[in-house]
């Protein structure tokens, strides 16, 4: 065996611990630690992303950290707490699946994600062994995330994460984007989430709650 | 250096028993400081002990030998386990004769013996205790084992204490693996001693209580094995912890006596920070409902079986 | 009464064979194999028979135990409805003999037939009481899984004969298959084997002709005949059939593991005791499948010493089994026998009338939860041993899955314990659910010694591992799985892999226990006092304390039933809230059951109606069919 270089390890340990924050997330009904967990997801990614920008020296990668550190550990959920405040969400309604269950079906993507990304981590010159893996697997929690919640609050928590996801894969695969394109992520998440915003008041004002299932009952009659 | 290893063992048994019910009082009074109340004093668990064993001690009528020597089992079978965690030096003659595998079946025979005992008399209490404390251990039982499978992984071995010696001596490694097994460990201890989120050791509310629903008929010098018992099982998950998770200080396998009178103050320090982490962990989260518990450690264990994974 | 006697001299006599087949088994476990041809049989076709060390290990476990479990019959069947004494005897013991000549046969004739006898006499003997309608349901339900599974059996050794048409299992040894051929071979024993062990989805029987058997029957079919299956399964796949894709080996593992999960949840949600018992065998079954499969894995991925490790779980697991299988159904045969009943709820605090079953059972119930220091707890130990090199198998997805069994390993593990807290505590500790049971009296002598046997049995496999596996691991190396290394190790110490990375030394371990017990009670002694004042139980001061305010057995499972929800079918009557005389009832099925079973008794009907077109009732036209068959004949032949 030999040995992993610290700085390496370190990365392993932060992506184990963004792994370990997707399924906290998974087992949370409370949306207010929902929010609380996704700003510690975006602490970690930040402190991922300067420990590799320190590593390669990519001054790319101290851009895209200090975006990470503004965007989603302080403002997003700053907004984020807000709109809770303001719609008085703060409980998910019983998931669709219980929380045990939901967590096994989380364990087999992992599996998969792992699977999955065996061969792509093994192309990669970059990347550590697990870390393309837990990004994929970070991607299809949040999925799951969202597929298993009713109230449209957690569900763009959950987008987030899976944002969170992607640019953790395309940091440890490719020591990051373009530029141009992480500007523009950053700046879509930041304006989904304000228009998401509003939409909240806008379905909440119709249906007086913000539970999706009034949503579905609107479909057409068959 | 045979007979250094031989007092080594010795004198973590022999700590064992006396810090275990100090290290009940800190924590105890690191909650009441915590919850703005004024705190016991740090040897109040001596006292309640020890006043518990002068008292006569009634039993009764419908009580089988199986009740009268439950106690015994149980208190035992804590002891023996002090033996095998290194919670000091990690040469312990005895240890080779139970790994981390045997170490949870001995924990499993204390819970059988002690949910058994309270299904003797054949009151609604402790049979209700039974069935919940055999609830929480079906689930933290195999987390617990899944912790100690995943640090075995990483070390490729199943004894303890060679666990703690090689994590210890590795090139720091950062397993991420054992992030997973130490939030898994953090929660099983949490049942398994009766703490907050699943029991609250303070209360004796019917409705919730698990582990005194079945202590309710002992009294006397059985329930005070039985306490102490409980402030050992507390002790010995401590000391697992400090030996697969931050296993730094101990008397490792080159050193003298020296690397032994330093472990003890070491000790002493991981068990003050470990029992005030304690405290604020009660402080802060709230009882789970009864129901809620199962789903409480069927997280730590897919979260144990996760490291299993990652690893 | 002439027969009542001689069946109490007779199942005595059957101990001292069994005893004496257990000693010599043990004996010549250092010999050669040894083979033999019998002059009986039909004309060209001789028996063979062989003895190795798989038999012998095998022999040993129906000797010793067997032992127990008749000198246990001979204090206990009596004579009453149903089969009389004399025949259930010659039933018994055909049923023992059969089993013997099962673990000799050496080719697929006289396997063939030694399972069938076995099959019949067990199915007699599950009948015993055949007046009570569902005791001969239940038979039945048996008879026929027995039959599907032979049918798979045969099916499988013609497979295996490779086109020599050699029935022998030398021939078959030598044959050479082609992968798909092995593979199918190998799927007709799981499925043949694995109907006769009890492998879900072909568990259907197990519970229903479990309680029906009587006790002495009971315990052995679940502690010995089952074992059969193992003996089957582990001699196809490691002897005979050669050249098998080593994924096959996955197909044991999951059936296995699915097997033990849904064992161990069902038994914790029954009331009877027998059907908890029998559900608990499935767990136990699944957990030998399990270690079978990860053997096959091991040695087809080239790491044979991990593989005799799984193997030699297999095989002690196996015997241990035997013994504490037996030692419980034969409890609940006391407690049935000196109260009559079998519901959970209609029994308690049994230990204070009989002590004796009390005691002995409980240390089977305490070795089957895997507790250190007794037996179940050393194979537990070994399977999870072999497990941790799980992740060294070379195959991607396999390498992730494969350590995840040790978790549930560990689940089952942890959830047997959960119901044998509930077995032991409902029936034997707190007080007395019904009147009647005031008047249990304890088990006769014999009863007594065949359970104190058993419980030894137990015991002494607990304590002396390291010296069994050297025994054992024989049967890997014959076997060419795979050799252990000699250890180095004191003789208390088990070490099976001998490389410093695990050991376990319960006599050591179970002497620190005690020590620790016996220093403690004297401790207090000295220290202190020893008063003790007797008292009523606390009754919260409300008064009026009384049985029904303990847990029931469905009580007892209530958590495992709200948390294993999906796997169960169950059917809820509620009181509504104006019920004058409110009752509560749940009835738990399974699902299997009602999805794959229920659909064939139609099915097995309509195509019955449509074959029953050709019986006319006349007999010019059975003439004419025998006609016609006779011309057909001819024509093909001539």
């Amino acid at each position: 065996m030999t040995p992993v270089p610290f700085v390496m390890q370190l990365l392993n340990a932060l992506a184990a611990m963004l792994l370990l924050l997707s399924f906290a997330m998974l087992a949370q009904r409370r949306v207010v630690t929902l929010v609380d967990l996704f700003a510690l997801q975006g602490a970690v990614l930040c402190a991922a992303t300067l420990l590799l920008a320190w590593r390669t020296g990519e001054t790319n990668l101290y851009i895209s950290a200090a975006l990470t550190l503004a965007l989603k550990v302080i403002v997003l959920p700053r907004l984020l707490h807000r709109l809770i405040r303001r719609l008085g969400v703060y409980w998910d309604t019983d998931p669709l699946l219980n929380i045990p269950g939901t967590m096994l079906v989380g364990l087999m993507i992992v599996v998969f994600a792992f699977g999955l990304a065996q061969p792509i981590s093994a192309l990669a010159s970059t990347a550590t062994r697990s870390a393309v893996g837990i990004a994929v697997a970070v991607i299809l929690l949040a999925f799951l995330t969202m597929i298993t919640r009713r109230k449209a609050m957690s569900q763009v928590v959950g987008f987030l994460s899976m944002e969170n996801g992607l640019f953790f894969g395309a940091m440890s695969a490719t020591y990051g984007m373009p530029m141009v394109v992480e500007l523009g992520v950053a700046l879509d998440v930041l304006v989904a989430m304000l228009v998401l915003g509003v939409f909240f008041f806008q379905i909440r004002e119709q249906f007086d709650s913000l539970d999706l299932e009034e949503l579905e009952a609107r479909k057409e009659e068959r | 250096m045979r007979s250094l290893h031989w007092f080594t063992q010795v004198l973590e048994v022999a700590a064992a028993l006396a810090a275990a019910p100090l290290f009940h009082g800190w924590v105890n009074q690191c909650r009441a400081w915590l919850q703005n109340r004024s705190a016991p004093p740090l040897l109040q668990t001596y006292r309640g002990i020890r006043k518990l064993f002068y008292k006569d001690a009634v039993i009764a009528e419908r009580a089988s030998p199986l009740f009268r020597i439950a106690p015994y089992v149980v208190f035992a079978t804590m002891l023996t386990a002090a033996a095998i965690i290194p919670s000091m030096g990690t040469r312990l003659p005895f240890s080779s004769s139970a790994d981390a595998i045997a170490l949870v079946g001995l924990f499993a025979t204390a819970r059988v013996f002690l949910a058994l005992a309270a299904m003797d008399i054949g009151t609604a209490f402790g049979t209700l205790g039974a069935r919940r404390e055999m609830m929480v251990g079906f689930l933290a039982e195999p987390a617990l084992l899944m912790v100690v499978f995943v640090a075995s992984l990483i070390s490729m071995t199943t004894s303890l204490p060679a666990i703690s010696e090689r994590l210890a001596t590795q090139a720091l490694t950062l397993s991420p693996s054992l992030a997973f097994t130490a939030v898994a460990f953090t929660m099983v201890l949490l049942a398994e001693n009766g703490r907050i989120p699943i029991d609250n050791p303070a209360t004796h509310l019917e409705l919730t209580m698990i582990h005194e629903a079945m202590m309710l008929e002992y009294s006397a010098r059985h329930l005070a094995l039985m306490e102490l018992a409980a402030a050992l099982k507390l002790f010995n998950y401590a000391c697992i912890g400090f030996a697969l998770f931050i296993p730094w200080g101990t008397a490792m396998g080159g050193g003298g006596p020296g690397a032994l009178l330093a472990a003890v103050p070491i000790l002493g320090a991981k068990l003050a920070v470990a029992g005030a982490a304690l405290a604020v962990i009660e402080t802060v989260s709230a009882k789970l409902r009864v129901f809620r518990a199962p789903e409480f450690l069927a997280t730590a264990f897919l979260f144990a079986v996760l490291g299993l994974l990652v690893h | 009464m002439s027969l009542r006697i001689a069946g109490r001299t007779l199942f005595p006599l059957g101990a001292v064979c069994g005893l004496a087949v257990a000693v010599a088994a043990a004996m010549s476990m250092t010999m050669p194999p040894e083979s033999m041809q019998l002059v009986i049989g039909l004309p060209d076709l001789p028996m063979h028979v062989r003895l190795d060390a798989l038999s012998r290990v095998f022999l040993f476990l129906l000797g010793a135990s067997s032992a127990g479990i008749s000198i246990f019959a001979a204090g206990y069947f009596r004579s009453g409805q149903g089969t009389p004494p004399g025949l259930l005897c010659l039933e018994y013991h055909l049923f023992l003999a059969s089993m013997g000549f099962v673990l000799l046969a050496d080719d697929a004739y006289s396997f063939m037939v030694a399972w069938e006898t076995m099959a019949l006499t067990s199915y007699f003997l599950v009948t015993a009481q055949h007046r009570i309608a569902e005791i001969r349901q239940a038979g039945f339900l048996y008879l026929t899984m027995a039959h599907v599974g032979a049918l798979a059996i045969l099916l499988c050794f013609g497979v295996l004969q490779g086109g020599s048409w050699h029935f022998t299992f030398d021939a078959m040894r030598a044959a050479h298959l082609a992968p798909s051929w092995a593979a199918a071979a190998f799927l007709l024993a799981l499925a043949g084997f694995g109907a006769k062990g009890g492998i879900v989805p072909l568990h259907v029987w197990l519970p229903e002709a479990h309680p029906a058997a009587p006790s002495p029957v009971s315990a052995l079919m679940s502690g010995v005949m089952i074992k059969m299956a193992i003996y089957g399964m582990l001699r196809v796949s490691f002897d005979l059939l050669r050249g098998l894709d080593w994924r096959w080996g996955l197909v044991p593992v999951c059936l296995g593991l699915f097997s033990a999960l849904y064992g161990i949840v069902f038994a914790a949600a029954q009331t009877d005791m027998k059907r908890l018992l029998a559900y608990s065998s499935i767990e136990n079954i699944g957990i030998l499948f399990t270690g079978l499969g990860l053997a096959m894995v091991f040695r087809g991925t080239g790491m044979p010493e991990y593989a005799a490790l799984a193997l030699l779980a297999v095989l002690y697991h196996s015997v241990n089994h035997a013994f504490m299988k037996s030692l419980l159904f034969l409890g609940t045969g006391s407690v049935l026998h000196s109260t009559g009943e079998r519901n959970l709820g209609r029994l308690g605090g049994l230990i204070h009338r009989m002590p004796w079953v009390a005691w002995l059972t409980l240390v089977g119930a305490l070795a089957i939860a895997g507790l250190p220091p007794l037996n179940g707890f050393v194979s537990e130990w070994l399977l999870l041993q072999a497990f941790l090199y799980a992740h060294a198998v070379p195959h991607s997805f396999v390498n992730m899955l494969l350590p995840l069994g040790a978790g549930v390993v560990a689940l089952v593990a942890a959830l047997s314990g959960y119901v044998m807290v509930k077995f032991f505590g409902v029936v034997f500790l707190g007080s007395p659910r019904e009147p009647s049971l005031a008047s249990a009296q304890d088990a006769g002598v014999m009863e007594r010694i065949g359970l104190a046997w058993l419980a030894l049995g137990c015991v002494l496999l607990g304590l002396l591992p390291a010296q069994i596996i050297p025994a054992l691991a024989r049967v890997a190396a014959e076997l060419h799985v795979g050799v252990l290394p000699d250890s180095a190790a004191p003789w208390w110490m088990l070490t099976p892999l001998n490389n410093g990375q695990a050991s376990y030394a319960p006599v050591v371990f179970a002497a620190a226990v005690l020590a620790c017990v016996l220093l403690a009670i004297l401790a207090v002694r000295l220290l202190y006092h020893r008063r003790v004042r007797r008292a009523p139980p606390w009754d919260c001061g409300f008064g009026g304390l009384n049985w029904r305010m303990q847990d029931t057995a469905e009580g007892f499972g209530q958590p495992i039933r709200h948390l294993f929800t999906p796997f169960f079918a169950m059917r809820r009557e509620l009181p509504s809230a104006f019920d004058s005389a409110p009752t509560y009832r749940v009835v738990i099925g399974d699902r299997i059951w009602h999805a794959v079973y229920e659909p064939l008794g139609p099915l097995v009907e309509s195509v019955a109606g449509v074959c029953a077109r050709v019986q006319q009732g006349r007999i010019s036209l059975y003439l004419l069919y025998a006609l016609i068959t006779l011309c057909t004949l001819l024509a093909l032949v001539l």
